[in-house]
């Protein structure tokens, strides 16, 4: 039972469930399983009695049972009392505050990531405003490696997304030349496919293995199938780079997805096995976010902040290049307007980075969400401020194959110049060698193609006059 | 703004490749930014599709001209009661209606193979625009085949998973649910069609499901979705299941449509 008193009123919330769905902050998603606060000061209410939670509790009161959840057993079974030694006698309200003191350093919160569980990051997370989320995310440093570096200081990447409504070679490339034009790729030239399918699927790899090695660009590329699909075409010989697949926080969630850990891990094994990254393994790339796992109703009557955490206790286990929380795509039944999206985007961040990730965010809505550009600028500036790891581009915002949108190749260079930040040190040497970028993080100015695409763009061109 | 060629702004000299794709590609910058009839543009196209999110489905019209062309249906409706409750709770949007399953349990029992759903969903123009289509492609392949079909279900504020409750009543191995997808800034109208082996309610997962969506005018053919369609079915009866476990593997070469132009040969940049 855990008890507190706020304005004469006493509290009583059964389970450490409880506790923390009643201290997150307000969200569609949490009214919809019914397991929100009720008004205000019961909400807050709840953030005094977690603020009390000894971090210790979370290693001894297991969210979902250990017993019918593999990813209750992955967090207990791989939790690092070493690394927990540092903070193991603080409660939640302690956190928060070594967190944001000085001595929560750069080194120390990489060091600790393997002795937190999702369970406290999303406990401290609660009892943070958006500007502790940022601050403290932005002491985290997550790199990984492919054919590039990521997550580098004052670096940021972006996943070029050059979708097409039915998977149309030209209509893909056409994407990627503008998307590499404004400066765009170097987290991972990623394809979300049309449709399922293992011939699609093999077709638009050996697209983007065909452009990334005729360019020589040094980045990576994935076609967003089941993990299955990818499986089939690694056993095919078709050239894999990445290995993707959307995780959640529970078992049951999980296999609504039709993955396990077990073939996570399989897949994991088979990229490795063809070692394709020049400068280091990172293979994975994953995506996530909060709301999937009541979506399939499987969150076991916890808030959709928690199960987000425990996804990425999924993800670190296969050591990712990439993991992106899509925050706003999943529609106003979760994350309801700007507002919410803004901070689900800032707690997944801040809980990712604190746990070892490369985290990403997809800053997007949907057009049944009440959100608009404006909210998406104050999500992408802050989210930048935070040290995000990468983000998406897409032509004009606008993804013509799932219908929602997300960040321009415009809103990258926005960022860009707005706080300084560049892409990943091989991709700006690619883009300074063609001509793309200057030595200043600028676009230079083209009246006419580059050199390097001036063949592609007369053989596309002439691709549309047929 | 002026007219003609604007000074203000640094074009991108790729701009023929626009016609290869619907997507909004060399937009020219402003500085790095988006120029100020681009941003307009855009500005324009979310308000259309906010707008045709709310935009209520006309069934009565969508009942009658199916009946014009020959077809039997019943409008059928979720717990959801409004456009506004639909958006926050999609549980009421899985569940019938007691009303509605009341309807159901009346009829006769009879033997049925395959379910046809029609959900308004996101997207009330997409069911509008090629629902009705659609099913004269589909229907006669169906009956040609000698599967028994039920009546036409049509729900308001209806979810994906709203076709297990129906498959289940009429004990019908095979669902299939056509629905109106969330609307895009290009594509306010754009179909989905979601087939289930064995629908159950509150058991069948997304797991248990294959989809296959973007079905507009510049998105999926009629006949490409069909194809893909008849496939499923035929793998679904073979195996004993949808979803996951059941691979699209459709290659591009036996489906005889002009969408893909570049099949032939692995396309170069």
């Amino acid at each position: 039972m855990y008890k507190t008193s706020a304005q004469h009123l006493s509290y009583n919330f059964k389970t450490l469930a409880n506790v923390m769905a009643k201290a997150t902050p307000a969200r569609s998603g949490d009214y919809l399983a019914g397991v929100a606060a009720s008004n205000h000061l019961e909400r807050v209410a709840a953030q005094y009695a977690l603020a009390d939670v000894p971090l210790k509790q979370f290693l001894t009161e297991a969210l979902v049972p250990y017993e019918i959840d593999e990813v209750t057993r992955l967090i207990i079974d791989e939790h690092d009392n070493n690394a927990f030694a540092l903070i193991s006698h603080f409660t939640v309200g302690d956190f928060r505050n070594w967190l944001l003191s000085e001595d929560a350093t750069t080194d120390k919160l990489t060091a600790l990531a393997p002795g937190l569980t999702p369970e406290m990051v999303a406990a401290v997370s609660k009892i943070m405003r958006l500007q502790d989320l940022i601050l403290v995310a932005k002491k985290c440093r997550v790199i990984t490696q492919f054919r590039n570096t990521i997550g580098l200081e004052n670096r940021l990447s972006t996943r070029l997304q050059p979708n097409h409504p039915t998977d149309n070679a030209a209509g893909v490339a056409a994407s990627i030349v503008d998307g590499l034009l404004y400066g765009c790729g170097d987290a991972v030239i990623g394809i979300n496919p049309a449709s399922d399918n293992l011939e699609a699927t093999a077709r638009l790899l050996h697209l983007l293995n065909d452009v990334i090695e005729r360019y020589n660009i040094p980045t990576q590329a994935c076609i967003l199938a089941h993990v299955t699909t990818t499986i089939k075409a690694i056993e095919q010989n078709v050239p894999v780079d990445l290995v993707f697949q959307s995780i959640a926080g529970t078992q049951k969630a999980n296999e609504s997805f039709g993955i396990n850990l077990n073939l996570l891990n399989e897949a994991h094994q088979a990229a490795l096995a063809l070692k394709r990254g020049t400068v280091g393994h990172n293979c994975m790339y994953f995506e996530t976010g909060q709301g999937s796992a009541l979506s399939a109703n499987a969150h076991h009557g916890l808030d959709q902040q928690t199960c987000e955490a425990r996804a990425y206790a999924v993800a670190r286990k296969f050591k990712p290049l990439l993991v992106n929380t899509v925050v706003g795509f999943i529609g106003p039944e979760y994350l309801y307007d700007g507002k919410q999206i803004i901070r689900a985007g800032l707690e997944d961040h801040f809980c990712g980075k604190l746990l070892g990730l490369p985290m990403g965010c997809d800053i997007c809505y949907t057009n049944h969400a009440e959100a608009d550009q404006d909210d998406m600028d104050l999500l992408l500036s802050s989210f930048a401020m935070a040290g995000g790891s990468f983000i998406m581009g897409i032509p004009g915002a606008d993804d013509v194959m799932l219908n929602y949108q997300s960040t321009s190749f415009h809103d990258a260079l926005y960022i860009r110049q707005a706080l300084g930040l560049r892409p990943a040190p091989e991709f700006e040497a690619w883009l300074i060698e063609h001509d793309i970028f200057n030595a200043h993080n600028q676009l230079k100015p083209l009246t006419e193609m580059p050199a390097l695409f001036k063949g592609s763009l007369q053989k596309l061109s002439g691709a549309s006059n047929d | 703004m002026t007219k003609g060629k604007d000074l203000t702004i640094a074009y991108d000299p790729w701009h023929p490749l626009t016609q290869l794709t619907p997507a909004r590609i060399a937009l020219g910058r402003a500085g790095t930014s988006i120029p100020t009839r681009a941003n307009l543009d855009f500005q324009l196209a979310h308000a259309l599709a906010r707008d045709a999110v709310h935009i209520p489905l006309d069934f009565d019209a969508l009942k009658q001209s199916l009946y014009n062309t020959g077809y039997m249906s019943q409008l059928l409706q979720s717990q959801a009661e409004s456009q506004a409750q639909y958006l926050q709770r999609p549980d009421y949007g899985r569940c019938l209606s007691k009303p509605s399953i009341q309807k159901l349990t009346e009829q006769k029992k009879i033997t049925i193979d395959i379910v046809i759903v029609i959900a308004d969903g996101l997207s009330s123009k997409a069911i509008a625009n090629h629902a009705l289509t659609f099913l004269q492609y589909l229907v006669p392949s169906l009956t040609k085949a000698n599967y028994q079909l039920a009546p036409i279900s049509l729900v308001k504020h209806g979810r994906v998973a709203i076709g297990d409750p129906i498959a289940e009543h009429y004990n019908a191995p095979l669902c299939i649910t056509l629905i109106g997808e969330r609307p895009g800034l290009s594509s306010p109208d754009s179909m989905g069609i979601y087939f289930t082996y064995q629908a159950k309610a509150n058991i069948s997962t997304d797991a248990d499901r294959n989809c296959i969506s973007n079905i507009h005018a510049n998105g999926l053919s009629y006949e490409h979705a069909l194809k893909k369609l008849l496939y499923l079915i035929n793998q679904a009866e073979k195996l004993k299941l949808s979803g996951v476990a059941l691979k699209d593997e459709t290659t591009e070469s036996n489906i005889n449509t002009n969408i893909e132009r570049f099949d032939s040969t692995r396309f170069h940049l």
